[in-house]
């Protein structure tokens, strides 16, 4: 099955407040906020089931979390993302001279990763922000 | 044993600074909390968890214990050396720890940013072109009977908000929720909306198109199409009927406005229609302010600088240019030497490029807990919670300030952020002087 495009939101959910606050290095902290909400039908589409793992790609970058049916009501073509180094992983730094990065209504494409693994935190850290290849300091 | 109950706590998680709260101490850890959120209640109860000790230096790949005058002294010498250090985050803690760390950036001669630059930075670019009718949360609460959430999601974000300051709340004047009508905008039913007396699903990236007709209406013109944003006009119209009829109209608005394409003037256009509203009845807006002292943070910088967030030191006085001097660009354009992060995680929070850049440079954080930014971080110092091991002004999201109560005693060593603050300028301040 091919991926389909949706418009990405990210956001806080009550479930990210609390483990947050919890700690964010913790199971509940991952469990919490690497998913991503979508619209049952649209997870069908790309034939995945509710809390099976799909990856979410933007023009900035990918990443794999669980696909999971909102709790709150959705719409076909909308899809949501709690705030997290999750939906950083895909998000632009390109500001549009405000400051402001865009963090909603973001062009998307979804598509099943089932045999996928989500990164748990500190891999993903260690995977993106690797110091071996980081230039320390400015000459 | 020793146990006491503290009434009156002010909550150090959201915007809505509740300070209703009711906490139960014994033996100098809080073992209760009452009259709190989810959110509150998982930080009372949970402020020891993955908590950061010992303060550590980076050697080679690892991050290694060591003393707080080695770590002090380390960091000022980064600071010295550099000659665009960024100070970032504030908003997560007092009024009395930003103030220092605006003296530190100018000390430095590097910038000095906040949360807001993520958050509602468009609405304070918005607010200084157009202006703000707004009255604090008490006055909403005692008189409103017309409560708007645009792009805002409150049962999620701020969970007390609607039961101490708007529809579900008990006003003087406005005794109940059959006395109040609430409207939600959003691009999805949210469970705020499924709260709403009028649900206004628009699409995506659409607010400045609905705002601009809503506006249209409530000046009593005729819009052309037979739907904008989505949104039926006959809808529209039926909103702006109910925003002039009303008595007292609240618009609260989050992260769906400044977020989403327009960005800043999707904010003109809110602040404009509430400001035109004005004309014909009583309207106020507020921004849902996410962090419990983010507007403390705006607040101490503009007193202090003449700008409330995206300073910049480098000339010798402060300059604000948000799209130039704001944190995200800065870091995406890679003008940063080095970085000292106070009470935030923006490498969790930052978009990767932005976050990636950050992580290169030396890297000093102040925080209570383990985080993905003290991970990746040179420096960190180990610090007190405001609000709980240690006192401290906040403003809450309408501008009321409020001092938040020690609790507890903070673990042994730990220093407040004021403390560490303080130590790094002096000792920066004497290198300087040494040469």
């Amino acid at each position: 099955m091919t991926g389909i495009q949706v418009t990405l939101l990210t956001g806080r959910s009550l479930g990210q407040g609390r483990a947050k606050e919890h700690g964010k290095l913790s199971e509940l902290y991952l469990q919490s906020v690497a998913c991503c909400e979508v619209d049952a039908e649209d997870l069908k589409t790309i034939g995945v089931t509710n809390g099976q793992n799909i990856r979410i790609t933007t023009e900035h970058g990918s990443v794999v979390v669980k696909g999971i049916v909102p709790t709150q009501t959705s719409r076909r073509g909308i899809a949501f993302m709690p705030y997290s180094l999750w939906a950083t992983q895909i998000s632009g730094s390109d500001t549009d001279g405000t400051g402001m990065p865009s963090y909603k209504g973001i062009p998307s494409v979804i598509e099943a990763a089932t045999e996928e693994k989500i990164l748990p935190l500190e891999e993903l850290v260690q995977k993106s922000f690797s110091r071996k290849t980081s230039k320390k300091g400015r000459k | 044993m020793t146990e006491e109950t503290i009434q009156s706590v002010v909550c150090t998680v959201c915007g809505c600074c509740c300070d209703h709260l009711e906490v139960k101490t014994k033996d100098n850890a809080i073992v209760n909390v009452k009259n709190a959120c989810a959110m509150s209640t998982s930080k009372m109860l949970g402020y020891m968890n993955e908590r950061l000790t010992q303060p550590k230096i980076r050697r080679g790949d690892k991050l290694s214990n060591s003393t707080y005058n080695q770590a002090v002294d380390s960091a000022a010498r980064i600071l010295a050396k550099s000659k665009s250090p960024l100070l970032y985050g504030w908003s997560l803690t007092s009024c009395e720890a930003i103030e220092v760390g605006v003296d530190l950036a100018e000390e430095t001669g590097g910038f000095i940013d906040n949360t807001t630059t993520t958050c509602h930075g468009p609405t304070v670019l918005g607010v200084q072109e157009i202006g703000e009718s707004s009255c604090t949360l008490g006055e909403i609460r005692h008189r409103a009977d017309l409560i708007f959430y645009w792009g805002a999601n409150p049962v999620h974000s701020h969970p007390l908000h609607m039961s101490r300051y708007s529809v579900l709340s008990k006003g003087r004047f406005r005794k109940s929720r059959s006395e109040r009508t609430l409207i939600v905008v959003d691009v999805r039913k949210t469970d705020t909306a499924k709260l709403a007396d009028v649900f206004v699903q628009i699409e995506p990236n659409r607010d400045y198109e609905l705002l601009s007709a809503i506006r249209a209406a409530v000046r009593g013109d005729e819009i052309e199409q037979d739907e904008v944003a989505g949104v039926p006009v006959e809808r529209i119209e039926e909103i702006a009927e109910k925003m002039i009829n009303c008595e007292f109209g609240a618009l609260f608005f989050g992260l769906g406005l400044t977020m989403s394409a327009g960005k800043s003037v999707n904010i003109d256009a809110a602040l404009s229609l509430v400001r035109e509203l004005n004309s014909k009845t009583k309207f106020v807006i507020m921004p849902m302010r996410g962090h419990f002292n983010v507007n403390g943070a705006n607040n101490v910088m503009t007193w202090l600088t003449g700008y409330p967030y995206a300073i910049d030191f480098t000339q010798g006085y402060p300059r604000y240019n948000p799209g130039e001097t704001s944190a995200v660009d800065l870091l995406a354009r890679e003008e940063c030497d080095s970085a000292l992060v106070v009470a935030s995680d923006p490498i969790s929070n930052f978009p990767l490029q932005a976050a990636q850049n950050l992580a290169s440079i030396p890297l000093m954080t102040i925080d209570p807990h383990e985080t993905p930014t003290t991970l990746c971080s040179d420096i960190v110092f180990p610090s007190t919670h405001v609000g709980i091991e240690d006192t401290g002004t906040v403003y809450r999201m309408d501008g009321v300030v409020l001092e938040t109560r020690k609790l507890v005693d903070p673990p042994k060593g730990i220093k407040s952020d004021v403390e560490i603050l303080r130590a790094i300028l002096k000792r920066l301040r004497t290198i300087r002087r040494l040469g």
